[in-house]
This record gives C-alpha cells, sequence and structure tokens, in this order.
C-alpha cells in the first residue's frame, strides 16, 4: 500500500487513488491519418518497464485530480510527482 | 504417587487462578497464563494432532509460532477455527479443542495404521498425479479433501465481531525481547511516538523463557521493569497479543490484535482486531526460531526443541519430559541442560554433533555430573507413540556416516537444538535481501529499501550482551532519523557473558541406513517432507529452490516452514554439491502467520458491506410492496406484485396498464450529470458518436459514447438547458465511471476546453410517467408547461411547476409510449409520486419496475449496456449505424475502422422469435445454426435478453449472432440440457416500429 503526494491534497493512502497506466500517451490529433498499426499502437499498447515508470494516478476518492507519477516498478519508490501536463522533472527522465 | 508436572514456584502463571478447558472431549485444567500446548503438557498430554501425510502421531514440538506439529480445531460450530497452533493458544476459561487430521482419536487412528498414504504420495504428488490419467486424479482428489485436510471451516457465519484501526506513528518495534525493550526504552527519552507491539501477552520475549540477568535482576523482573517505565510515557503505545503478519509497501505493516478468546459472550466485545500501521522507520527485533536436527524418526512426539522446554519449565513451570536426553550442536542449547538439572529433572545424556564440547557451558554441564557424550548422534528412536529410548553411535571422520557400538539410553523427551535462525520473515516481505553467513550457516537480513533496522537474534546477533546492545544503539538510530533528539545514556552492560563455542552443522544425521530406507528423516514435518524427499526431487532434477518447494511441498504449509525451510535448503544444496548461498532461498510472503477471514473483513459486513443507495420515494416502494433488484448500490424496485401474484403475472399487468392508460416508474437512480462551460459542446461532440454542436436549447438528444477501442461504454440522453448548460444522463450502474472518463479526458487531453462537471444524480428525483394517458395526467399538474404534442414534441425539455415544485420535464421515452421524465428536488419526490398516484386513480395508473421497463424497452429494440453489450460491442454490431457521425472525429472512431471491428461476421443484434410462443429463451443460452449429432457444435452467438411480452402475447428475445444482419428469417437453435428451444431470426424490433405511439 503505497503513499502517494498528492499535488493538490498532500500525502494519501493509495486506497483513495485510481491508477490510470502509463503517462505521456498523447492521443492523436489527425487518428484518420493513421495506419491501423499506429492507431492499435496508440490504444493498446503500453510499456511494462522495470525500474522508472513515467504513470498517472488520480486521486479519485479525494480532489478527483489527474495527476503524473514516476515510481519504481521494482521497489514502488516513487521518485516524482508532477503535474498531468508536465514534463518528467529532468532528473527522471 | 509420582511428581507433579507443575513446578510449584516460578513461571508467568496464576496459580491461584485455575482454568478449565477441554481436549478431545477431556475435561482437563491449567492456569491463568497458559498456553493451551503448557496445559496439555502438565497435563501429561504430549500427543496432539495426526501428520497430514502419514498420519504419524506428532507431539508437540515449540512454544511458540514456529509450531509444526501442534495443530487444533479450535472450538465447535461457528465459531470453530482450524489448523491453530496449541503453542499459541491462550488458555480461557471453557475453551475446546480437538485433534487435527485424527479419526478416531490421535491414539488410535485407523488411517495411519492402513499405512495408505505412504505409497500414494510420495515427493511431487500433486505434479505427477496431474500427470496420470484424468479418472486417477478423481479418486486421489476424494481422498486427499476427505481424509488428509487439516481442519475444517465453520458452516455458520461467524457471530463474533472484528475491528480495524489505522494508526501512524515515528518508531515502530516489532518484537519486545531484550532488544526491542532496548531500543523501545532509548528511544522513548525522545518525544518520537512509539509503537511496540508482541504477540505475546507479555512483554520480555526470550527473557520469559530463559534464565539470564539483566542488572542483577532476573529476566522476567528486567522485562516487567521496562515494560511498566515504557507503560507510564504517553508517546509509547503497547500492544500485546499482537502478531505483525505482513510488512507492505512505504513501511505499511498489517498487525492481528487478539483481544479475546472466543467464547466470552460479552456482547459488543471484539474478537481480533487488524491494524495498519505506517511507520516512519521500523525496528525488526523479531528473535529467532530454533533449527531442529534432521535425525532418524525425529518426528515422535517427545521430541521438542531444546529451547522449548526452556520456555515450558521457565514461563509456564511445566517439566515436559522425567528423563530428558539432549541432542545439540551448540553451547546455547546446555542451558535447558542445566535449567533442568536445576529443577531436578533428570538429564540422562547431552548428545553433541561437536567434536569436542569445550565451551563454558559445556563444562558447566559436565561438572553437574551430567553425561556428555561428543562427536556422537542419535541414529534412531525407540517409541512409536512417544519417546522411550534412544539409540546412539559415534560419527565417522566426515560426519556422514556412524560407527561403533551402538548405545541405548532410556527416556521420555528428546531435547534438540541445531542453533538458531534469525526470522528474517518481515524483512523478507519488503524483498529485502538475505545474506548467508557462512561461520554458522545462517541467513542474515541484508540490504532492503524500506526504513528498517533489524536488530538482535533475528539479525543474527543471539547472545543477550549483543540483543541489548544492538537494542539500545537502534533506538537511538531511529530517534535521529525520525527528526528526533535523544538523551545521552549509557549501553546496559551489566549482564553475564558467556563466549559460545561455534556451531557443529551436520544437516542430514547419519543413521544406519540411507535416509528413507527404513526409517524417516523428517524436515518439514507439518507437510511430512523428508529428507529422502528432498533427495528424490533432486535427482528427478529439480535445482532451484523454488522448484523443490513446490514440488515436495517444503515450507507450505501453514507454518511456512519456519523451522524446516533451512536445514531443507542446506540438504538441497549438499546434495548438488553447491553452496546454500548458491541455491538461493525462498521469498517469504505474508501472511506470517495465518490470518482469519474475519479480522480482514473487520466490521464490514452484513449492512456495512456496502452502502445502500435509496430513492427519494424508496419507502413509498417499500410499503408498496415493491420487490427490489439491486442495480449497483441502489435498491431498485423490480415489480410490484399485488397479494399472490406470481412476478410473471405482476409484470404483465405492469406492462399492460402502461402500454394501454399509464405507467410510473421511478427513474431517479439513472446518473445526472451537469456539465457547464463554453466549451461544453465541443467536449460532448469528442465523447459522443453523434453530432452535438446543433443541438438547440430546449432539446434532447440520445448519444452513444465508446471507449478508444470503439466499444460501446455507456448510453443515456443529454439536454440542453441553457447557452453552456447541459444536462447528461448515465445508465445507472455507469454513473460513477462515466463522470470519470469525462473529468480523465477533459483534464488530461483536452485540459484548454473550457467544461465542468459536477454529479448531480441525489439532488433530483426522477418520476417518469409513460403511456397514452400521461400527458392528460400530467397536465392535472401544471398549468405553465404546454404539454400538447405540437408545442411539446418528443426529445425536448421544458421547466415549468409540476405539482407545485419546480421541475425540469423531459420527454424522453425508454417505453415506446409517450412518456415524460419529471425532475424534481429529491425532497418533493415522494411527495409527487404519491399525489401522481393518487390523481391517476381513475386511469388505473400503475406503477412498474426495472423487469416491466426491461420488457417495454425490449419489444422496442432499445438496447440496455451491459446486456446487450459487454465490452466487446460496437455501435455497428447493434445496428445503430445511425448515430456514427461521418464528418467529426470522436473517442473511439478510427478503431471502427480497424480491421476487426469492421468485420461483417462480427456478432450482431437481432430479435429471435421462438417458434414456441410460450417458451422463454434462457439469457446467455448459447445459439446454434445447425443441430448435428458430434460435438461440439459451433456456437454462433448467444441471447442477451428474453422475456415473454403481453402486449405481442408471446415470447421473443434479443440476441448477439454472428453475421446476424444477413441471417434474419432463418431458423437457429439453442441447445439447452433437457430440450433444444427453436427460434426465427428477426427484427430486433418487436412493436410500433414506425413510432406512432411514442411521438403522438
Ligand atoms: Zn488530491
Amino acid at each position: 500500500m503505497l503513499v502517494i503526494e498528492c499535488p493538490w491534497c498532500g500525502p494519501r493512502s493509495e486506497e483513495e487513488f485510481t491508477n490510470g497506466g502509463e503517462a505521456h500517451i498523447k492521443r492523436p490529433s489527425k487518428p484518420s491519418a493513421l495506419s491501423d498499426e499506429e492507431w492499435a499502437d496508440y490504444v493498446f499498447m503500453r510499456k511494462n518497464t522495470k525500474g522508472i515508470f513515467l504513470e498517472r494516478w488520480s486521486h479519485s476518492s479525494g480532489c478527483r485530480r489527474w495527476f503524473n507519477a514516476a515510481r519504481n516498478t521494482i521497489t514502488n519508490e516513487i521518485a516524482a510527482i508532477y503535474h498531468i501536463n508536465e514534463k518528467p522533472p529532468k532528473e527522471i527522465s | 504417587m509420582s511428581r507433579p508436572l507443575r513446578l510449584s514456584l516460578g513461571g508467568a502463571i496464576d496459580r491461584k487462578k485455575p482454568v478449565n478447558f477441554q481436549f478431545n472431549g477431556r475435561q482437563l485444567c491449567g492456569y491463568k497464563g497458559d498456553t493451551l500446548a503448557s496445559a496439555l503438557l502438565a497435563n501429561g498430554i504430549h500427543l496432539v494432532s495426526r501428520s497430514f501425510k502419514y498420519h504419524r502421531p506428532r507431539g508437540i514440538f515449540a512454544s511458540g509460532t514456529e509450531e509444526p506439529n501442534a495443530l487444533v480445531q479450535l472450538e465447535v460450530g461457528p465459531r470453530t477455527l482450524a489448523s491453530h497452533q496449541a503453542t499459541k493458544i491462550k488458555l480461557y476459561e471453557g475453551l475446546k479443542a480437538f485433534s487435527a487430521n485424527c479419526w478416531p482419536s490421535p491414539a488410535f487412528d485407523l488411517l495411519g495404521i492402513l499405512g495408505f498414504f505412504h505409497r500414494i504420495l510420495p515427493a511431487g504428488f500433486y505434479y505427477k498425479t496431474f500427470m496420470w490419467p484424468r479418472w486417477g486424479w478423481k479418486i486421489y482428489e476424494y481422498l486427499i479433501r476427505h481424509i488428509a485436510g487439516l481442519g475444517y471451516c465453520p458452516r455458520q457465519p461467524d457471530p463474533d465481531r472484528y475491528d480495524h484501526m489505522n494508526a501512524h506513528t515515528d518508531i515502530l518495534i516489532i518484537g519486545s525481547g531484550p532488544s526491542g525493550l532496548a531500543a523501545a526504552i532509548e528511544a522513548s527519552h525522545s518525544s518520537a511516538r512509539i509503537i511496540i507491539v508482541d504477540e505475546n501477552s507479555k512483554f520480555g520475549g526470550r527473557l520469559l523463557s530463559d534464565n539470564s540477568k539483566i542488572n542483577n535482576k532476573s529476566g522476567p523482573d528486567w522485562a516487567a521493569q521496562q515494560e511498566s517505565i515504557l507503560a507510564s510515557n504517553p508517546n509509547v503505545k503497547m500492544l500485546r497479543n499482537t502478531t505483525a503478519f505482513g510488512y507492505y509497501d512505504h513501511n505499511l505493516i498489517g498487525m492481528i490484535e487478539n483481544l479475546t478468546g472466543p467464547i466470552t459472550g460479552v456482547k459488543d466485545k471484539k474478537r481480533q482486531r487488524l491494524w495498519k500501521i505506517r511507520a516512519k522507520q521500523v525496528v525488526l527485533a523479531q528473535g529467532a526460531f530454533e533449527r531442529p536436527l534432521v535425525f532418524s524418526d525425529n518426528d515422535r512426539p517427545g521430541v521438542m526443541l531444546a529451547g522449548a522446554i526452556r520456555t515450558f519449565l521457565n514461563k509456564y513451570a511445566v517439566i515436559p519430559g522425567r528423563r530428558v536426553a539432549l541432542f545439540v550442536n551448540n553451547d546455547d542449547a546446555y542451558r535447558t541442560a542445566l535449567d533442568l538439572n536445576a529443577h531436578g529433572v533428570e538429564v540422562v545424556v547431552v548428545i553433541d554433533l561437536r567434536k569436542e564440547a569445550t565451551g563454558v557451558l559445556p563444562n558447566r554441564t559436565i561438572s553437574e555430573g551430567i553425561e556428555v557424550v561428543e562427536d556422537a548422534a542419535i541414529t534412531g528412536v525407540i517409541g512409536k507413540s512417544h519417546v522411550k529410548k534412544i539409540e546412539v553411535m559415534m560419527l565417522s571422520e566426515d560426519g556422514k556416516s556412524v560407527q561403533g557400538e551402538k548405545r541405548f539410553f532410556d527416556c521420555d523427551l528428546i531435547g534438540i537444538s541445531g542453533g538458531w535462525n534469525p526470522a528474517v520473515h518481515l524483512h523478507s516481505h519488503t524483498n529485502g535481501k538475505t545474506v548467508w553467513r557462512k561461520d554458522d550457516g545462517v541467513f542474515i537480513p541484508g540490504k532492503t529499501l524500506q526504513n528498517i533496522i533489524s536488530i538482535g537474534a533475528c539479525s543474527g546477533n543471539f547472545s543477550l550482551q549483543s540483543c541489548l546492545k544492538d537494542g539500545w544503539t537502534a533506538g537511538k538510530k531511529v530517534v535521529k532519523l525520525t527528526g528526533f533528539s535523544s538523551k545521552k545514556t549509557n549501553s546496559p552492560k551489566d549482564t553475564e557473558n558467556i563466549p559460545e563455542q561455534p556451531w557443529r552443522n551436520i544437516w542430514i544425521i547419519p543413521s544406519n541406513a540411507p535416509a528413507g530406507q527404513n526409517d524417516k528423516h523428517f524436515v518439514d514435518q507439518q507437510h511430512d517432507v523428508t529428507a529422502a524427499d528432498i533427495q528424490l526431487a533432486a535427482r528427478e532434477g529439480y535445482q532451484s529452490v523454488e522448484h523443490t518447494k513446490r514440488y515436495t511441498t517444503l515450507g507450505m504449509a501453514t507454518d511456512q516452514g519456519k523451522t524446516s525451510n533451512i536445514p531443507g535448503h542446506a540438504i538441497l544444496a549438499e546434495i548438488l554439491g553447491k553452496e546454500v548461498s548458491a541455491i538461493g532461498t525462498t521469498t517469504f510472503r505474508p501472511p506470517y502467520t495465518p490470518v482469519t477471514i474475519g479480522a480482514l473483513a473487520g466490521p464490514y459486513t452484513g449492512l456495512l458491506f456496502a452502502p445502500i443507495r435509496r430513492s427519494p420515494m424508496h419507502y413509498w416502494h417499500e410499503s408498496n410492496g415493491a420487490i427490489w433488484e439491486d442495480v449497483g448500490e441502489w435498491k431498485r424496485p423490480w415489480y410490484y406484485p399485488k397479494r399472490n401474484e406470481s412476478m410473471r403475472d405482476a409484470v404483465a399487468r405492469e406492462c399492460l396498464a402502461t402500454r394501454n392508460s399509464v405507467g410510473i416508474l421511478d427513474a431517479s437512480t439513472l446518473g445526472k450529470i451537469d456539465i457547464q462551460g463554453p466549451d461544453s459542446a465541443e467536449f460532448l461532440n469528442r465523447i459522443y458518436t453523434n453530432n452535438w454542436e446543433n443541438l438547440e436549447i430546449g432539446c434532447c438528444r440520445y448519444g452513444i459514447m465508446l471507449r478508444e477501442d470503439g466499444m460501446v461504454m455507456d448510453d443515456g440522453v443529454t439536454s440542453r438547458l441553457g447557452k453552456n448548460h447541459y444536462l447528461m444522463t448515465t445508465t445507472t450502474g455507469n454513473a460513477a465511471s462515466v463522470l470519470a472518463w469525462l473529468e480523465e479526458w477533459s483534464q488530461t487531453e483536452w485540459p484548454t476546453l473550457k467544461v465542468y462537471f459536477t454529479s448531480v444524480t441525489e439532488q433530483y428525483a426522477t418520476i417518469t410517467l409513460s403511456g397514452p394517458n400521461a400527458r392528460l395526467l400530467l397536465e392535472e399538474f401544471t398549468n405553465d408547461i404546454d404539454l400538447g404534442g405540437g408545442a411539446f414534441p418528443a426529445m425536448q425539455y421544458r421547466e415549468g411547476t409540476v405539482g407545485g415544485f419546480r421541475a425540469r420535464v423531459f420527454r424522453i421515452s425508454f417505453t415506446g409510449e409517450c412518456a415524460f421524465e419529471i425532475n424534481v428536488q429529491a425532497s418533493g419526490g415522494a411527495n409527487l409520486w404519491a399525489n401522481f398516484v393518487n390523481a391517476g386513480e381513475k386511469y388505473g395508473i400503475t406503477p412498474y419496475g426495472t423487469e416491466t421497463m426491461h420488457v417495454l424497452r425490449a419489444e422496442k429494440g432499445y438496447i440496455i449496456v451491459g446486456q446487450e453489450t459487454d465490452g466487446t460491442v460496437t455501435p455497428y454490431d447493434l445496428g445503430m449505424n445511425w448515430i456514427i457521425s461521418k464528418n467529426k472525429d470522436f473517442i473511439g472512431r478510427r478503431s471502427l475502422n480497424r480491421p476487426d471491428t469492421a468485420r461483417d461476421d462480427r456478432k450482431q443484434l437481432v430479435g429471435l422469435l421462438p417458434n414456441d410462443k410460450t417458451e422463454i429463451l434462457p439469457e446467455g443460452g448459447q445459439i446454434v445454426s445447425q443441430l448435428q449429432a458430434t460435438y461440439p457444435i459451433p456456437m454462433i452467438g448467444h441471447v442477451t435478453s428474453s422475456y415473454h411480452s403481453p402486449i405481442l402475447g408471446r415470447s421473443f428475445a434479443l440476441a448477439l449472432i454472428k453475421g446476424g444482419k444477413k441471417r434474419l428469417g432463418q431458423t437457429v437453435h439453442v441447445p439447452l440440457v433437457e430440450r433444444t428451444i427453436t427460434c426465427q431470426v428477426t427484427s430486433h424490433l418487436f412493436y410500433d416500429k414506425e413510432g406512432h405511439r411514442l411521438n403522438g
């Protein structure tokens, strides 16, 4: 059970959050211009990272805001938390 | 008369408080402070259970959590608990316990006499049996389930109450032995918040078992003194009878506190409490488990760990045997000889594996006149149901075989010690590494990423002096790490520090024949895994510890191999000719000890299991005989039977009344999301498949939303209330997930769109009037809304006053009849509903429930998300091409052109009419196109909705069938167990195809 620091509410137990999977997957601006393969890559394919993973969380039982986190999938350490529309901090990426 | 088995003085029991209990129906007596195990031993009972596989008689082997053998079924009826360790059960008045695995009794066990299991259950029997012909497994499964179980579950609901507690602390100390106590005392000089827990009712750990001295005080006295110092400190919380069973991420520790015996009968008392403690720093001081020696017939009742003998003697004042032999590989076990001798118990002999026993403690033992045989081993145990005699031989030079003359010693108790294993379990839960310390052959805690300091015996520092020093140092350290400051104190040094000679590890003690030939060398007593089993696994190619563990089930019993893992791994390593560190160790996983489902469920059972959501009209439905249907958390009226009416009759009556006059439905549970902001229309355009930019104020539109993979996610009607103001409705069950879906897209993908969402489901009561007389009835209730078909057509919305309440009225129909959905403030719902029912009496107004709603909508071919769809259905599959906009993008659109979603043999929505009009197809029934003699028959689809239609006078169904659009008019079959239903494929519109009634 992680402790996650919501950028709006502070540290809270994982129970209050919903994981939203891999972060920084931009919805293509012109889906119709994409090949089937490119579109399937956007819809279905996700990284299964060992180590630092950039992922989305929603404070669903709190302020209901989405944000990004950099979590080590081996240790579950959270290396950084940053706003949903921000790039990951330099020291992470 | 022989001397009693209870000492007249000493121990942590209260001789003034006798406690009566029953074991296998026998009435017995112990004292307050006893465990079931100590009380049984005081009554001369060693034989407690039979082993899992071979049904060998088993006795009390240990004195605590590590006990593999003495398992009992505790209590009877709904409070019964299986596989409970007698060594862990605190004795209470009226306790009832029964032997596990024994039939008819532990002393006379039919199954054991059959000797049955030895032949059918070799190592790896789970694997091998599965490879046998299929019929074989049925037989073995039957046998295993009926005979070899470790206990049984209660058949009735648990009548006891359980509790959950969350806590945060700066410092958590697990274990209250010398190191844990020293750490707590030291840390308590700061203002840090401290929680210290121990699984026993008294603090002190090993100090209560050993005859040691600290600062000239006896171990128990020193522990009691520290306990009272801690108790007077308001920063320190002490949890007794509490076992830390799991160490989870970010320093969250799960614990179970045992609060009362299970049959106290006191109302409102809790049986157990689950603690979830989040700590900044954790000190692990869990101690160590004594290691058994793997020798011939080492499972006989009367074989006991040497340290456990001291515990029974010193802590419970029980003499577990009158003539004791010890079999050891270390100096520490000589303490048992000295303590027994001090209490006048005869120590027959100490057999020491080491070439010479020259340490301080062996010398003291010899000087007290006790025979010590060096460089020797026990090679056999005589006495089937209790130890009577041991056979002893000298070891060969390499310790791998025995030689010389056999010697025999009469005894009734064998104390064994192969050294100690640090209890690295909680450390291991954190993915912490363990390091093999070659000198004495133990795994000690290595690196971990959690905030842990392991101290004392659980870090491999076994001596009392090093435990105290560890505690003192750790106490200082955690205070600093948590940002507090502490006082200067001195390390408690004043303990007897007796140097000890090294252990000698011989993992399989040799006997006359190779292990497994004439007798058994048990490694895991609870799962009956022998040294020969591990050898067999190695011969059959299992080289990794993890594989051997699964193959032999070593360490997989309820004790999780607390005593057996290390000897087992070492034996495997020896056979493979490798270092123990090279074959690795298995990972300990939570729970450390079994956790009851009751504690995990806590108070959240019955009415507290999940919240119940009730509509504003709930109590009207209740008092008018509604039968409930659970829809998500909501209670919805399913149907309203009159007197003895059957469900089918009630639904038929409700359907016809609605079609012929007027029905009234509580639709308050539908999700309602208020959407505002200048970009609302643009946002809806992206979420829904159809166009929203041209929806005028006062108009409503049906919409379908897809997931990005093109599959239908939800549907509902959205109305435009104002320029930048919309009201979206969702299905009852999906309200929360649709709101989350909207928020997700708006925040993560389109943060520049100005649009805001608020759930208003519970703010409004929604009453639907439906049927040809709906308009007439509603007209009586409003004079500021023109309800005429021309002024207020279908799929429009008006605001006004209805029955004295401000109301939003929508002409939305889910029945195919002319219908009005009236939304008023929630508090007005019950009143308005009752007024409608009263005023509608002249029309025979009929309240209808979800079942009638389903029949009426299915007659019209309207889908229900989650019934006609299952996450694999596109709007094209549903024949809803009309709702897909061709000139804009929306979520899921691109996926509709993927080759798989564009296939024309996908399952498509059709109607089904059974040839026999009275046959109602079962929902979920599989559909085939042709009946044939050979199986399997290819399945082409399934029934999604199926009802009797009162207005059509026949049964009908909706179904998803492969290439269904091309099958209209064909005959298909639904084979059931006892019969087959033949049907015609039709359009999914069954009633009023032109929509005259709806628009009228
Ligand atoms: Zn928050």
